[in-house]
């Protein structure tokens, strides 16, 4: 048992979170020159060949950067449909790609291609006003679909989108903690007052349960585990509501500052409530786990495979 | 990153496993804790074979007659003791608590003469560290612990309140006030003391469950052999310390499996009961997934435990989570048996009963939920002190 990052992995993490912290808003063509766009990809196509744990950590870096450009849509999400010519476009940076879910396509205007349960499409239609601007959602036109090779993996998505709410929620608390310490009223710092505290506090245990729930997913969808699909719905449902909610606290934190359009604070609470939104609330998640658990044989502990 | 049991991790959960199948009685099975842990001679019995199969201290060294085990070893054990709904080891604080704080300051006196009897449950040890006037504020205890002046001796006076299985206990790991003229934080001695001792008088403490699992005791010029101090005089509070970080950091995988126990039977309820309807099976799916979050928390804490020797702070919110998600499952849990909720000597026996109301403990003892997050907000984020 080992439930750690590699030191390969920890360093991606860091080389993320530095390149991010100096160019939040990266070029697309810039992120394949950083191949993070293939990371999963085989070599043959042009890819690093590495595997889901790494595009987690990127996830959640992008996450806490507010990343607004297609990558979700493109690696989290349309992925696994994609054949190998496409695959080798993605890696090279020359298509982005998007899928439709429930009828909405993230980020429609800014990629090429879209995944359909009908074939691919291209990216054409209307993109409709949306909550968290970063991550727009569109309706695709009616047109012409052509086959594809793979199809798309919920769980793989599910725990793309944990990871990347367990950044949101990190970002979240991060902001917070700091304003505390520095704001100050009644001639002392606000963080001292246990109404303030301890709501952080909270933050940081629920942001490390989620973080928990949301690599273990990670892992499982990694391993191909058979447990990958009901981590992945325990781990969105969980770690969405816990960046929801760090959100939430650390704009109360920040008083009228944090409620105003400019202050961050409001956009990660958007991506926050986004991420809960899509492919299935936290309650239609619950509910699927309460079935799995439920099911008379399952003694409602997961069994490590030995 | 690897989930699975490596090789020897497997062989040793398959050991594990047909052990405890071969060993426990049936009747143990789901044991419900408390007091009634002491009666009869039934779980001492099964601690001592606990111990005799090197399952107790399975990650103390071997010189103290553990088994120098990693302590992924540990993790497998409880969990198949979950599996089995085996109960735990009576000497809960022996085990927890003053072995480590012996292992971590004691002399080699000290360790060879208590350690091997907390782990085989021949003598069973209580915390005297609360006080009618020092609870969450542990350095203003007051019990006196002074020196004689042959040096030989230290005399103990005062009261400590508060302190589980003192009715039962041979051993106390206790804090007092060893020189009153020195600041705070300077002030304290850590010794143990005989619980047979002339002038200990320990009066059982009623409980909100009806039983009394803990007591009040009382020192009157309890003599103490020197040899009985643990650290130094005057440095009770690091050892102090020592003893509050195992009981709140490692406690975190035992309390995992206390709850993994909980959410199997909550289910097999649910199930009996028929409970289908989508409000219900929100709140059961929402327990699974919140013991599954600290079951990889533990898991995360553990890998950095075995790799550098410290266990990470993400592990500080363990027991302050599961203190509130035991409240609230054993609440969930009552409300499935209905209207008859209130009746004790229901089919399961009153077991559910006795949990909710035990539950109201779990956010008191081992550091209230208010001082674990003031713990939390000051050490881990670095806020200002409150205080
Ligand atoms: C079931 C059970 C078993 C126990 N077993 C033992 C044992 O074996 N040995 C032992 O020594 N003790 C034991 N205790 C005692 C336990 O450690 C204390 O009850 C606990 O530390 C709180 O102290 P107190 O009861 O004096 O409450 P107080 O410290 O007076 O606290 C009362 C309330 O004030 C809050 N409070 C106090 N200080 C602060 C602060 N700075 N900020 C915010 N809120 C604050 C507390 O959170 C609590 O809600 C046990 C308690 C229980 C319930």
């Amino acid at each position: 048992m080992n439930f750690s990052f590699t030191d390969e992995q920890e360093q991606l993490r860091q080389e993320a979170r530095s390149f991010l912290a100096r160019k939040p808003e990266p070029q697309w063509s810039e992120l394949a020159e950083l191949g993070w766009l293939g990371v999963s990809i085989s070599e043959a196509l042009g890819g690093a060949g590495l595997g889901f744990l790494e595009e987690a950590v990127l996830f959640e870096e992008l996450g806490r950067a507010l990343y607004a450009g297609p990558y979700f849509a493109t690696v989290g999400l349309a992925l696994p449909a994609l054949g190998e010519e496409q695959l080798a476009r993605v890696a090279s940076g020359e298509e982005r790609w998007s899928a439709e879910i429930d009828g909405l396509v993230p980020d429609l205007a800014t990629v090429d291609w879209v995944v359909t349960e009908a074939g691919a499409a291209r990216a054409e239609g209307e993109t409709l006003s949306t909550m968290d601007e970063t991550r727009q959602l569109g309706r695709l036109a009616d047109g012409d679909r052509t086959p594809l090779a793979g199809s798309l993996d919920r769980s793989r998505t599910l725990a793309a989108l944990a990871c990347e709410a367990v950044g949101v929620a990190q970002q979240a608390l991060d902001l917070a903690v700091e304003y505390v310490k520095d704001r100050q009223q009644f001639g002392r710092p606000i963080g001292v007052y246990q109404a303030v505290s301890h709501r952080l506090a909270d933050t940081y245990v629920e942001t490390e349960l989620a973080r928990s729930l949301a690599y273990w997913a990670a892992w499982c969808v990694a391993e191909g585990d058979e447990q990958a699909r009901i981590a992945a719905a325990a781990a969105k449902a969980f770690a969405s509501e816990a960046a929801v909610a760090a959100c939430e606290r650390a704009i109360q934190a920040h008083g009228g500052i944090g409620f105003t359009w400019e202050h961050v604070l409001h956009r990660y609470y958007k991506r926050a409530q986004w991420i809960e939104a899509f492919w299935g609330f936290p309650a239609a998640l619950r509910a699927e786990v309460a079935d799995w658990a439920m099911e008379g044989a399952r003694d409602g502990v997961p069994v490590r495979v030995a | 990153m690897d989930l699975r049991d490596t090789p020897e991790e497997a062989a040793f959960r398959a050991e594990v496993r047909s052990w405890i199948q071969e060993h426990m009685p049936d009747e143990l099975r789901g044991h419900r804790g408390g007091a009634a842990r002491f009666e009869g001679e039934a779980l001492r019995a099964w601690s001592r074979e606990l111990s005799d199969a090197g399952y107790s201290g399975l990650t103390w060294p071997s010189e103290y007659g553990g088994r120098g085990a990693p302590y992924s070893f540990q993790a497998i054990l409880f969990e198949e003791m979950a599996r089995a709904e085996a109960p735990p080891h009576v000497g809960v604080i022996g085990l927890g608590m003053a072995g480590p704080t012996i292992m971590a300051h004691g002399t080699e006196e000290q360790k060879a003469r208590y350690l091997p009897k907390i782990l085989s449950a021949e003598e069973i040890w209580c915390q005297g560290f609360s006080e009618p006037n020092a609870g969450s504020d542990l350095a203003a205890v007051q019990t006196a612990v002074t020196l004689a002046p042959d040096g030989k001796r230290f005399v103990v006076d005062g009261q400590k309140v508060w302190s589980s299985f003192a009715h039962i206990a041979d051993f106390c790991i206790l804090v007092g006030r060893g020189d009153p003229e020195a600041p705070r934080y300077q002030n304290l001695t850590y010794v143990i003391v005989d619980m047979h001792a002339s002038g200990v008088e320990v009066r059982p403490l009623r409980q909100i469950t009806g039983e009394a699992e803990f007591n009040e005791i009382f020192f009157t010029d309890v003599e103490v052999p020197r040899e009985n101090l643990l650290g130094e005089i005057g440095h009770g509070w690091q050892v102090a310390m020592t003893t509050l970080l195992h009981e709140r950091g490692t406690l975190g995988f035992a309390l995992t499996t206390t709850l993994e126990v909980g959410v199997r039977k909550l289910l097999a309820l649910a199930r009996e009961r028929g409970a289908d309807d989508p409000l219900t099976r929100d709140r059961i799916a929402r327990e699974w997934i919140e013991l599954q979050a600290l079951k990889y928390t533990n898991y995360r804490s553990l890998t950095k435990l075995m790799q550098t020797g410290i266990p990470g702070p993400e592990g500080s919110g363990v027991k302050l989570h599961w203190s509130e998600q035991n409240q609230r499952l054993t609440k969930l849990a009552l409300e499935l048996h209905g209207p008859e909720a209130q009746l004790l000597d229901g089919e399961t026996g009153g077991f559910w009963q006795f949990q909710q109301l035990r539950s109201r403990g779990n956010t008191i003892e081992a550091g209230t939920s208010e001082v674990l997050r003031n713990i939390i907000a000051e050490r881990v984020l670095g806020l200002p002190r409150s205080r």
